[in-house]
């Protein structure tokens, strides 16, 4: 182990920790807006909004991750999208991970009881307010730890920016290994940031779990 | 710069034939992380401490990081120890490492849970402690967690789009070396895709089946 190497080359692994962190954050809202949109859309009363969310679900869970990355990047110029590494793989991998979060989102709303929305709707309660005052609330709760392992696969997915040169960890270590030749070092170095995010992240989302658990 | 669909035909074989390196690899993964699955989780559960704990910290790392970085780690990690695999070797090694892991995690779980009563029956009709794991609590174990295990192999076929980083010929790799000759990367990787989500129903489909036979064996 070269730990003059690693004292030396560390810094430039920060900062690319920051990329990550980023990407990860945006890829996370994007993702949560997809998913809202997608299990609203699957679970609509219109035929063809239900076709739609179907589709996008089995698509982008169908096919690979890094295909849709590659497709956004190098295809979008074609078709009149021109968008930096950056801007491409936070949308890529947003809309990829919305497609998991859609049935996570889906699965909580479907697993309240059904006597719920029926008493509610006897109580005279809109379809909307049933869903917002009476389901929604309940299911909010139950998807909190789904959504947390859809996050940590999303932590690890921002990896696949790295074939489009996104200087984020992975490219970083890659990057290393290709000009040191310390492959375990440098995989090392950027595993346990990895990790580090991964296991703070895993901590905020077991919190929020115990805070929303109705005792 | 318009779409183009019609450069695709010619290079249908080149596709293809990466198709096959795709399937290849995923079932070559697969069945490493079936069989390293259950050898791991044996490991981790029964072994001595001088092996659980070093499975259990390389559990961690290969849970805790990108596989992208992981395929690196092994692909130049192997080189610098002076073991040059073939790209489709080590491919087929980083993927099947990654998901025993997995598979790893879901064999404990399942282990843990097959009934006490199980195994002391079986020590109880004369079976020896290994005899027992082998014939009566893995078979059980391994059958209850074959559905997850499903779900990992499905995510394993669409990762193995990440191999052609390390230069395997896979059918992203395949794609690439299309696009690098015809400069239209829209038309070739929407065909990519398109090729892997027609291979993904043809796994689902084959999950379902061997599903569908387990439960009707029980």
């Amino acid at each position: 182990m070269d730990i003059d190497l690693i004292l030396r080359v560390y810094p430039f692994f920060l900062e690319a920790a920051l990329v990550t962190l980023e990407l990860a954050l945006l890829t996370t809202i994007l993702g949560l807006t997809c998913g809202s949109l997608g299990a609203a859309a699957r679970m609509s009363r219109s035929r063809i909004l239900r076709l739609i969310g179907a589709t996008y679900v089995s698509i982008f869970r169908g096919t690979p991750a890094l295909i849709q990355v590659f497709i956004l990047y190098f295809g979008g110029p074609q078709v009149g999208i021109q968008l930096d590494s950056f801007a491409a793989g936070t949308i890529a991998l947003g809309v990829n991970i919305g497609a998991y979060m859609t049935e996570t989102i889906r699965g909580a709303i479907q697993s309240v009881d059904k006597g719920q929305t029926e008493a509610a709707r006897t109580l005279g309660m809109s379809r909307w307010e049933t869903m917002r005052k009476v389901v929604l609330p309940q299911a909010m709760r139950m998807m909190i730890r789904p959504l947390g392992v859809n996050i940590n696969a999303l932590i690890k997915g921002t990896a696949l920016v790295a074939p489009i040169s996104v200087i984020e960890l992975t490219y970083t270590a890659q990057r290393f290994i290709g000009s040191t030749y310390k492959p375990f070092e440098m995989f090392l170095l950027a595993g346990l940031i990895y990790m580090a995010i991964i296991y703070v992240t895993g901590q905020g989302i077991a919190w929020l779990d115990r805070k929303a658990r109705i005792t | 710069m318009g779409l183009d669909f019609s450069v695709v035909p010619s290079y249908f074989g080149v596709l293809l034939l990466g198709a096959g390196w795709t399937i290849a690899i995923t079932i070559g993964a697969g069945l490493l992380s079936f069989f390293g699955g259950i050898v791991f989780a044996v490991a981790a559960l029964y072994g001595h401490w001088t092996i659980r704990l070093p499975m259990r910290l390389f559990g961690w790392l290969f849970m805790g990081t990108p596989l992208l970085l992981q395929l690196f780690l092994i692909y130049f990690g192997l080189i610098q120890v002076g073991i040059d695999l073939p790209a489709f070797v080590a491919g087929v090694i980083g993927l099947g490492l990654h998901f025993a892991v997995y598979n790893s995690e879901l064999i404990q779980a399942s282990i843990l849970a097959v009934d006490k009563g199980q195994y002391e029956g079986a020590r109880t009709l004369g079976l020896s402690r290994g005899q027992t794991l082998r014939r009566i609590v893995i078979p059980q174990a391994v059958q209850a967690v074959i559905p997850p295990m499903g779900n990992n192999m499905i995510a394993l076929l669409k990762d193995s789009a990440l191999v052609s980083v390390i230069g395997v010929m896979e059918l992203t790799l395949a794609s690439q070396q299309a696009i690098s000759r015809t400069y239209r990367p829209f038309e070739f990787y929407l065909t990519a895709a398109a090729i892997y989500y027609v291979i993904n129903l043809g796994l689902e489909a084959a999950l379902r089946r061997i599903e569908r036979r387990i439960q009707a064996s029980r």
